[in-house]
């Protein structure tokens, strides 16, 4: 299946929608980068939490969370939707300009409103869903509208089949609205106030939360980020999707079994030990879905893979397929309650975590924005396509020192807490295995400050391509697999 | 069947989608609530009186739960670490539940009667005054801040109307019940007693003038793990 190509009666796009889903996301990006780096700075070194009540760890980590997720992710995933739904529709966003507007300014809006709460101390406590009643039903409100846009230009569009890169934006914005709905369900203390009391308690608290948080994962960071993949991947590398019946099998099976896997992480908990054992089962199924579209994106540079030499955009692309199927098979491998007894509450999840985030996520999301910003502002190519380069080393760099760091702090402090003297003892107090992540903290901290590096050339290289500047630089040469020497032996 | 069809139809594609994700969701959680074995059969457990209740929110606005979990798993170094495995039952009245998924501190779930309060006011003004390794944030701002709680009924009747067993009794006397916990001579402990068994009664942060925030903290932190009476819990019988 090839995304349809331009057809000859040109359709007026709304394209500004887009341009400023792309600014917000690259500003939200850097921020969130920025405070996840300072967060884990703090972990190293608490002087940083500068005694103040605003800038306490705890305020700031959903500040982070919430700013890398849902305002640079969600942004992406709006603007990235918008600009796909529209092209392989061959139809102009439907509800008009006035509507898309009010949907960019409304999500900006929940972001603000939850990311100031943080900071004032207004949280449900709820990891990934932490914005109070009020900004929950703002953001209700924000996100049907976005259903009806996004679904009303399926409704209305020109072309006879709805492209794959449309079903997975479909079940992210569905799914996305279910979970919302169904986690946040709270009774606010007073109309005027800002606190509220979840209406589920301890044990059904825990699994709802969970459903919730890992399908967040699931189809905000997942699924969604497929329809990403299936889009701008084929366009980069200007090669057809690899397999349609793959796409077909891996969709329904990925959105099927991932609504299971919350229970992972739950275990050896309070939660009964069924719901724990279904939850394994499927997560380990899970894997097999997952490298479905890995499969169907690194296959779909067939006869193309010669491109990664001189394309950056598209390294930045492929790689990140990579990492999605190096972490979806992590995962997997977490999900197994032996192997989770020891990882969980430790830093291997942090890492694993990062190496979606951050190799997944955020990689697709620079490959798209590197696409899109040219084509966007209407210039013929990016200011500098050597940058790109030093972007992709240096955050790769990064990543690689914030996960290796996070696998060896992981282990290393799952270890030390079950660990036994020769006398039966605990061998070692809680406060021993702190002490022993302070070098793995400053390495992450460092990983981060490299990955934020990578970003601001990135801002640089788009504030650049924007004002319509090319870089005078050396051209990466084009040479095609079959025009090279063969190589002497 | 064709695959064709969901391709050419956008309602049908997503009333499918709906139906897809939503089985797993269904299976897991509804089962919860009617299995009657799911939340153990326990002694003890009580909804939290106002002070601790504040307290509790207090702990929820600082994010605690981003460093320290409320959950001790059936394992051996975790039993010897942290206390008998926490039971489903301990946080029937937690809204939200505080599991946790992170533990950059140690576990909570059972810190209640550990330290003492002078401990515990140290520990939270300067971590580093009584463990020098730590990395937890200094939270000397809770003992300047006067705890607000005009609207503790509020509070009570929300979590009332939720579900909680709070009796109209408790809610009238909220706010005498949390002056009363707050200071060993001031109001009624043994009212407060009678409505909160085992509610520890003290001057929390070594302040008898003032109800501050971390008096609530401290109060919160000093029971839990406390309320079940594990003399009388059969592990057997609350098999799942």
């Amino acid at each position: 299946m090839t995304a349809p190509t331009a057809s000859p009666e040109r359709v007026a796009y709304n394209e500004e929608i887009v341009k400023k889903f792309v600014i917000a996301a690259t500003f939200f990006g850097v921020v969130g980068f920025i405070a996840g780096t300072f967060i884990a700075f703090q972990l190293a070194f608490p002087i940083l939490n500068l005694g103040l009540e605003w800038t306490t760890f705890g305020r700031l980590r959903p500040v982070h969370t919430s700013a890398v997720v849902f305002a640079f992710g969600g942004n992406i995933m709006l603007g990235t939707s918008f600009y796909v739904v529209q092209r392989t529709c061959r139809q102009t966003l439907f509800g008009g300009p006035t509507f898309a507007n009010l949907i960019f300014w409304g999500y900006q809006l929940v972001i603000v409103l939850a990311a100031t709460g943080y900071i004032l101390g207004i949280t449900q406590s709820k990891e990934y869903a932490e914005p109070e009643w009020y900004v929950d039903l703002l953001l209700t409100v924000v996100w049907v509208m976005y259903l009806i846009a996004f679904a009303g230009t399926l409704m209305t569009r020109r072309e006879s089949h709805i492209y794959v890169a449309n079903w997975f934006y479909l079940a992210f914005i569905l799914t996305i609205a279910v979970l919302h709905l169904g986690n946040n369900v709270a009774v606010p203390v007073s109309w005027t106030g800002t606190k509220s009391y979840i209406a589920m308690t301890g044990v059904q608290d825990a699994m709802t939360q969970w459903w919730y948080g890992h399908n967040a994962v699931g189809f905000f960071l997942t699924a969604g980020f497929l329809g990403l993949m299936y889009y701008f991947i084929p366009k980069q590398a200007e090669r057809p999707v690899y397999s349609y019946r793959l796409s077909v099998i891996h969709y329904w099976s990925l959105i099927f079994l991932y609504i299971w896997a919350g229970p992972h992480h739950l275990y050896y908990t309070a939660l009964p030990d069924w719901t724990q054992t279904l939850g394994m089962a499927f997560s380990v199924m899970l894997w097999m879905p997952s490298w479905g579209g890995m499969i169907n994106g690194l296959m779909t540079l067939s006869g193309a893979w010669h491109k990664l030499r001189t394309d950056p955009v598209l390294r930045f692309l492929v790689t990140s397929v990579a990492f999605y199927g190096m972490s979806t098979f992590e995962g997997p491998a977490m999900s197994i309650k032996a192997v989770n007894s020891l990882s969980h509450y430790t830093d291997w999840t942090i890492g694993h975590v990062h190496s979606g985030a951050l190799g997944w996520v955020a990689f697709v999301s620079f490959g798209a924005l590197y696409f899109l910003v040219p084509k966007l502002w209407n210039r013929e190519r990016l200011y500098s396509l050597r940058m790109v380069t030093w972007h992709f080393w240096i955050a790769t760099i990064g990543i690689v020192l914030y996960i290796t760091s996070m696998w060896i702090s992981g282990i290393m402090q799952g270890l030390m807490w079950r660990a036994y003297d020769e006398y039966g003892f605990l061998q070692y107090s809680f406060i021993e295995t702190v002490e022993a992540m302070k070098p793995y903290y400053i390495i992450r901290a460092t990983g981060g400050l490299l990955f934020v590096a990578g970003a601001l050339i990135m801002v640089y290289n788009f504030i650049k391509t924007a004002n319509g500047e090319l870089r005078n630089e050396l051209a990466f040469e084009d040479v095609p697999e079959t025009a090279q020497e063969p190589a002497k032996v | 069947m064709k695959h064709e069809i969901f391709e050419k139809n956008a309602i049908l594609l997503m009333v499918a989608v709906l139906v897809t994700v939503s089985i797993g969701g269904l299976v897991q959680i509804v089962p919860l609530y009617t299995m009657e074995q799911t939340i153990e059969k326990v002694e003890g457990m009580r909804p939290y009186s106002p002070l601790e209740l504040m307290g509790r929110n207090i702990y929820l606005r600082e994010g605690c739960y981003t460093c320290h979990s409320q959950m001790i798993r059936p394992l051996r170094d975790e039993h010897e670490r942290y206390g008998h495995y926490s039971l489903a039952a301990e946080s029937m009245y937690d809204r939200p539940f505080l599991w946790g998924s992170k533990r950059t501190g140690p576990d909570l779930a059972r810190v209640g009667g550990k330290y003492s309060n002078t401990w515990h006011v140290a520990h939270l003004v300067n971590p580093r005054s009584v463990v020098p390794e730590s990395v937890m944030p200094p939270y000397a701002f809770l003992r300047k801040k006067e705890l607000a709680f005009e609207d503790i009924q509020d509070h009570l009747r929300t979590l009332e109307l939720l579900g909680d067993p709070y009796t109209a009794d408790m809610v009238t006397n909220a706010k005498d019940d949390l002056v009363s916990q707050s200071n060993e001579d001031l109001g009624d402990p043994e009212a407060l007693l009678g409505r909160y068994p085992k509610a520890k009664v003290g001057d929390f942060d070594g302040d008898p003038k003032r109800i501050t925030e971390l008096d609530a903290l401290i109060a919160y932190l000093q029971m839990l793990g406390t309320l079940v009476d594990f003399t009388t819990f059969k592990p057997d019988v609350n098999a799942r």
